[in-house]
C-alpha cells in the first residue's frame, strides 16, 4: 500500500560525486558500491593549521565519530589541508554530507565527499612536492595553505631579489 | 588507461542494457508520480488551470493506471500535508468526472488510516483525517458522515482505564480539522457539532496536566504564557467559532471549481470505529506551544496573528510540515519556507525566526529557561558564530559580568566561549571578546602533568614516573612495565601489611599520568596510547576503585581540556577499560562536585547512556537475527539430515547465549539508571535538608540547575527509562521521597499516562 514518492524525497547532498580515486584497487563498479555504503568522508579545503580537535568538534554534531585521520604532506609529515572522518554509522556520515558540507571550519568553507574507506598510505598528499595535487598548480595566495601554489611560488621572484 | 576505460564501459553498458529492458512501465509510473507531486510548481499558469489539466490527464490514465494513481494520491495525502488543499481539490475534480474512482479513493484512505493507526504513526494519521475532512469541502464526502466519524473519535473520551494521551489524540485530531472544515460541518449539522464541542470542553476541563512544568521552555509566564498544546488549540477553535468559522488563511483552490464540484455526487464515509487501546501503543506525547514572538515584535509590515487566532495554528502546522518534508535538502527547505504561500499576509520572518532578535530575546530570558533548551542554545549559537567569524556585539551582554558566575547568563556566555574555542583556538577567543569579558574566557586547553620536572621530585610517584616514562619511550614490553609498576609504593597499605594486594591508586596515577603526558599531542596519539597499553590498563582497573581512579586521573591531567576528557572517556568505555556505571559514579562523586554545573559533565553522561543503549540494541538485534535464522531453517528443511540437525543445535545454543547476553546487558542498563537516579536523589536531598536546617531558600542556581538536569535525563531517554519504571518506583521514587524530587518523577510519568 505505501509508496515512497521518489519524485519528491530527493536527498541530493548524499549522492556520490564524480570524483573517483585513481589509486583505488578495483573497478569503478566496486568503488561506487563502497562509496554508497561507506561511513567515511573525505574532507577538503582545510587550513594547514586545523587540528584534529576542531575536526572532531564539528563532525561530532552529526553523529559519533569513530576516528579522524589528518592528511599529511608525504615529505614533511605535517598537515596538508585534508582529512578523513569515519563514523560508527552511515547515518552520521549522511547527516554530515547534508549539514556540514559547504559550511565553515576555521573560517574556511570545507567540502566533504564520500570515501571508499581509509587504507594505509592514503593519508599522504599525492602532489609532486608532497602536499595535495591542488596545491601544486593553484595560482592564488592562500596563507592557510602554505601561501602560493608550488609551481607559482617557484616562478615568483622574492622581495630580496628585487631590491637594490 | 585505455584498458580500464574499455572494461568500464563494458560494465556500464551491460547495466544500462539491463535497465532499459525493464524500464518502460516504471518510467510511466515515475512520470505520474512527478506530475502529481509537482503540480503547480514552476508553472506560469495558475494553480487552478494546472489542476484542471492534471485532472484531465489522470482521468484519461485511469483505465490503465488506476491502482498506481490511487496509491500515489494516498501517499501525498499522508506525506505532503502542507499541500493538503491542492490534492483534495484534485481528488474533488476526479470524483466529479468519475464517481467510482472517488469511492475507491475514499475506501483506500480508510484502509490507509487503519494501517497507520495500527503502526503507531499518529502524526501521519492526523494528516489523513484532515485530508478526509477537507474532502467534505470538495463534495467528495458527505458532511453528516464526517460528523459521525468525529463523534466516534470523541467518544474515546468516555473510555475508562486508558492512558490520557490516547483520548488526547482523538480530541486533537477532531479539533485540528476544524479550521479546514468547521464552517461546512456547522452549516450542515450544527446541533451535532455543538454537542461534540461541548463534550470536548468537558473532557478538557477534567484532563490532568501534571506534565506541563517539565515541558515548558521557561518557568515564567511572562512575556508569553507557555500553553499546553490542547488548551491552546481549544482557545483557537473557540475564537474561530466566535468568528463564525471565517477562516482567511488557508489556500482553497476548490473554491474556483465550486460550480463543477457541487454537481458531483458525494460518498458516505463508512462507519469508523477507533481501534481499541493496545498495551504497546505509543501515542504522541503532550507538548507545550513554544512562543517567542508576538505582534509587538514585528513592528513593520503585516500584523502577526495573535496566539489564539486559528491562523497561528495553521501557519505553524504548515511550516512544521515543510521542515519535516524537506529537512534533507537544506536549500530546498529554505526556499520552500521563504516562498510560503500567503507570506505577504503575515510577517513570515518572525514565524520562521528573526535570528539576531531571537538570540537577543533568548539571552534575556535565560534566567527561567530549562536546561535542555539552554544546552541547545549554547550549541547552536557557538556553531552559528563559527560560521560568521565569531562577530557579535558582546558588549550588549555586559550585564552578565557583574553577576555571580553561577547565574544563567554568565554561565551561558562562558559555555558559548568554551564551545567556540573548540571550533577555533584559545587565542582567537581572547581576540574576539572585549577585555572586560576575560573572566569568562575558557582556560587554555593544556595538559597538567603532576610529575613535570624536578620540582615534583618530592612526590612519592616521581621516581617511578621517570622510569616508566623512559620505559615507554624505549618501547619496553608490557611485562617490563608491570614489573616497574610493582615497585610503586601503595599509600593505602601499611608497610608490613601482608594481606595481599589492595588497590594501589599511586600505580594508576604514575602510569596513566606519564602515558597520557607522552601522548598529549593529539586525540589520535592518546587513542593510540590507550590501545597500545590496553592490557596494562585493564589490569589496573579490574576493581571498581581502579575504574573510578582512572577517571580521576584523566580529569586531573586534562581538566583544562574538557573535550579531551570526553573523547578519552568515550574510548575507555568502548574498549572496556571502564564501564558505564563507573563513569556515572565518577561524574556524581565529591571530586567532581565543583564541575557539576558545567555542560561537559552532562554531555559525557548522556553520551554514556546512549552508548549503553546502543549496546543493548545491538545484542537484541543479534538475537532477533539468530531467531529469524532458526525459524527459516525450520521452514526450509522438510527432511532433517544430520548436518541440518547439527546446525539447528548450534543455532539454538547461540540463541541461548545471546538471550543471556541480552539479559545481562539489560541488567547493566537498569543498574546504570539506578546509579544515576540514586545519586540525583542523594544530592538533592542533601541540599534540601541543608536549606531547611539553615532556613534558607532552596531555589539556588545550583538547585535549579540540578533539577533541570534530572528532568533532562528523563526526557532525553524516556523510551529506555519507561522499561524500568516499575523498579524505579519501587526502589527510588517512593512516597517517602521529598515532594520536590518526587514531583519531577510524577511529571515524567504524566507524559504517557
Amino acid at each position: 500500500m505505501s509508496v515512497k514518492l521518489n519524485a519528491l524525497f530527493s536527498d541530493s547532498y548524499v549522492d556520490i560525486s564524480q570524483y573517483r580515486d585513481q589509486h583505488f584497487k578495483g573497478n569503478r563498479y566496486d568503488q561506487e558500491k563502497l562509496l554508497k555504503q561507506s561511513n567515511t568522508l573525505y574532507v577538503g579545503n582545510l587550513s594547514f593549521y586545523t587540528t584534529e580537535d576542531q575536526v572532531h568538534e564539528i563532525f561530532s554534531k552529526s553523529g559519533d565519530v569513530k576516528r579522524i585521520i589528518i592528511g599529511l604532506d608525504k615529505v614533511k609529515k605535517t598537515a596538508c589541508g585534508f582529512c578523513f572522518v569515519e563514523y560508527y554509522t552511515r547515518t552520521g556520515a549522511e547527516n554530515a554530507m547534508r549539514f556540514i558540507n559547504g559550511t565553515r571550519l576555521d573560517d574556511r568553507i570545507i567540502r566533504t565527499d564520500w570515501d571508499a574507506g581509509f587504507k594505509e598510505g592514503r593519508q599522504y598528499g599525492r602532489g609532486k612536492s608532497g602536499g595535495q595535487v591542488r596545491d601544486e598548480y593553484r595560482q592564488d595566495y592562500d596563507p592557510a595553505r602554505g601561501g602560493y601554489g608550488k609551481l607559482a611560488s617557484q616562478h615568483r621572484p622574492t622581495e630580496a631579489q628585487n631590491t637594490f | 588507461m585505455s584498458r580500464r576505460r574499455h572494461s568500464d564501459s563494458e560494465n556500464e553498458g551491460g547495466q544500462a542494457h539491463k535497465r532499459r529492458r525493464t524500464s518502460e512501465p516504471i518510467e510511466i509510473e515515475d512520470r505520474l508520480e512527478s506530475l502529481i507531486c509537482r503540480v503547480g510548481e514552476k508553472s506560469t499558469s495558475s494553480l487552478e488551470s494546472n489542476l484542471e489539466g492534471l485532472a484531465g490527464v489522470l482521468e484519461a490514465d485511469l483505465p490503465n493506471y488506476k491502482n498506481k494513481i490511487l496509491r500515489i494520491l494516498c501517499a501525498v495525502a499522508r506525506l505532503l500535508p502542507e499541500k493538503l488543499t491542492v490534492y483534495t481539490t484534485l481528488v474533488g475534480l476526479l470524483n466529479a468526472r468519475n464517481y467510482n474512482f472517488g469511492g475507491e479513493f475514499v475506501e483506500a484512505m480508510i484502509r490507509q488510516l487503519k494501517e497507520t493507526l495500527k503502526n503507531n504513526l499518529y502524526n501521519e494519521a492526523v494528516y489523513l483525517v484532515r485530508f478526509l475532512s477537507d474532502l467534505v469541502n470538495c463534495h467528495v464526502i458527505a458532511a453528516p458522515s464526517m460528523v459521525a466519524m468525529f463523534e466516534n473519535f470523541v467518544s474515546v473520551t468516555q473510555e475508562e482505564d486508558v492512558p490520557q494521551v490516547r483520548s488526547d489524540w482523538f480530541v486533537y485530531v477532531v479539533l485540528s480539522c476544524l479550521p479546514w472544515v468547521g464552517k461546512e460541518l456547522y452549516e450542515k449539522k450544527d446541533v451535532e457539532m455543538d454537542r461534540l464541542l461541548s463534550q470536548i470542553e468537558g473532557y478538557l476541563k477534567r484532563r490532568v496536566k501534571t506534565h506541563v512544568p517539565m515541558l515548558q521552555v521557561w518557568t515564567a509566564e511572562k512575556p508569553h504564557p507557555q500553553e499546553e498544546y490542547l488548551d491552546c488549540l481549544w482557545a483557537q477553535i473557540q475564537k474561530l467559532k466566535k468568528d463564525r468559522w471565517q477562516e482567511r488563511h488557508i489556500l482553497r483552490p476548490y473554491i474556483a471549481f465550486d460550480s463543477v464540484l457541487c454537481e458531483a455526487l458525494q460518498h458516505n464515509l463508512p462507519p469508523f470505529t477507533p481501534p481499541g487501546h493496545m498495551p504497546d501503543a505509543q501515542y504522541p506525547m503532550p507538548r507545550v506551544v513554544f512562543r517567542m514572538f508576538d505582534y509587538t515584535d514585528a513592528p513593520e509590515g503585516p500584523v502577526m496573528p495573535g496566539s489564539h487566532s486559528v491562523e497561528r495554528f495553521v501557519i505553524e502546522e504548515n511550516l512544521h510540515c515543510i521542515i519535516k518534508t524537506h529537512w534533507r535538502e537544506r536549500k530546498t527547505c529554505a526556499a520552500q519556507l521563504l516562498s510560503y504561500p500567503g507570506k505577504n499576509k503575515i510577517p513570515l520572518n518572525y514565524h520562521i525566526v528573526e535570528l539576531a532578535q531571537a538570540t537577543e530575546m533568548l539571552y534575556m530570558r535565560l534566567d527561567t529557561m530549562n536546561s535542555s533548551c539552554v544546552d541547545r542554545l549554547i550549541n547552536w549559537f557557538s556553531h552559528h558564530l563559527s560560521n560568521f567569524q565569531f562577530r557579535w556585539s558582546w558588549d550588549d551582554w555586559s550585564d552578565c559580568l557583574t553577576m555571580d558566575l553561577e547565574k544563567p547568563k554568565p554561565k551561558f556566555v562562558k559555555e558559548v566561549l568554551e564551545k567556540s574555542m573548540r571550533l577555533s583556538y584559545h587565542q582567537r577567543i581572547v581576540d574576539i571578546v572585549p577585555p572586560t569579558f576575560s573572566a569568562l574566557i575558557p582556560a587554555e586547553p593544556i595538559f597538567s602533568y603532576k610529575y613535570e620536572d624536578e620540582s615534583a621530585s618530592s612526590l612519592p610517584g616521581y621516581p617511578a614516573s621517570v622510569t616508566v616514562g623512559n620505559a615507554i619511550k624505549n618501547r619496553a614490553s608490557n611485562e617490563e612495565i608491570l614489573t616497574i609498576l610493582k615497585e610503586v609504593p601503595n599509600p593505602n597499605q601499611e608497610d608490613d601489611d601482608d594481606e595481599g594486594e589492595s588497590f594501589n591508586p599511586l600505580k594508576v596515577d604514575v602510569f596513566l599520568q606519564t602515558l597520557l603526558h607522552l601522548a598529549a599531542k593529539s586525540f589520535s596519539h592518546s587513542f593510540s596510547a590507550l590501545g597500545k597499553f590496553h592490557e596494562i590498563l585493564k589490569a589496573l582497573t579490574e576493581s571498581d576503585e581502579g575504574k573510578l581512579h582512572i577517571l580521576k586521573v584523566v580529569y586531573d591531567v586534562w581538566r583544562n581540556h574538557p573535550q579531551m576528557i570526553a573523547v578519552l572517556v568515550d574510548k575507555m568505555i568502548r574498549t572496556q577499560i571502564v564501564d558505564c556505571a563507573a563513569v556515572a559514579n565518577w561524574l556524581f562523586s565529591q571530586d567532581m562536585a565543583h564541575e557539576f554545573t558545567r555542560l561537559f559533565i552532562w554531555e559525557i553522561l548522556h553520551s554514556t547512556i546512549r552508548k549503553m543503549d546502543k549496546h543493548v540494541q545491538k545484542i537484541q538485534q543479534e538475537l532477533e537475527e539468530a531467531k529469524d535464522k532458526l525459524e527459516k531453517q525450520h521452514g526450509d528443511d522438510e527432511d532433517m539430515d544430520k548436518n541440518s540437525e547439527d546446525e539447528e543445535g548450534q543455532l539454538e545454543e547461540q540463541i541461548e547465549r545471546l538471550q543471556e547476553k541480552v539479559e545481562s546487558a539489560q541488567s547493566e542498563q537498569k543498574n546504570l539508571f539506578l546509579v544515576i537516579f540514586q545519586r540525583f536523589i542523594m544530592l538533592l536531598t542533601e541540599h534540601l535538608v541543608r536549606c531547611e536546617t539553615g532556613s534558607v531558600d532552596i531555589t539556588t542556581p545550583w538547585y535549579k540547575n540540578c533539577v533541570g538536569r534530572l528532568q533532562q535525563v528523563f526526557l532525553m531517554h524516556h523510551v529506555t527509562i519507561q522499561q524500568y519504571m516499575g523498579t524505579l518506583e519501587n526502589l527510588l521514587f517512593t512516597a517517602e521521597l521529598d515532594p520536590h524530587i518526587l514531583a519531577v518523577y510524577q511529571q515524567f510519568c504524566a507524559l504517557q499516562l
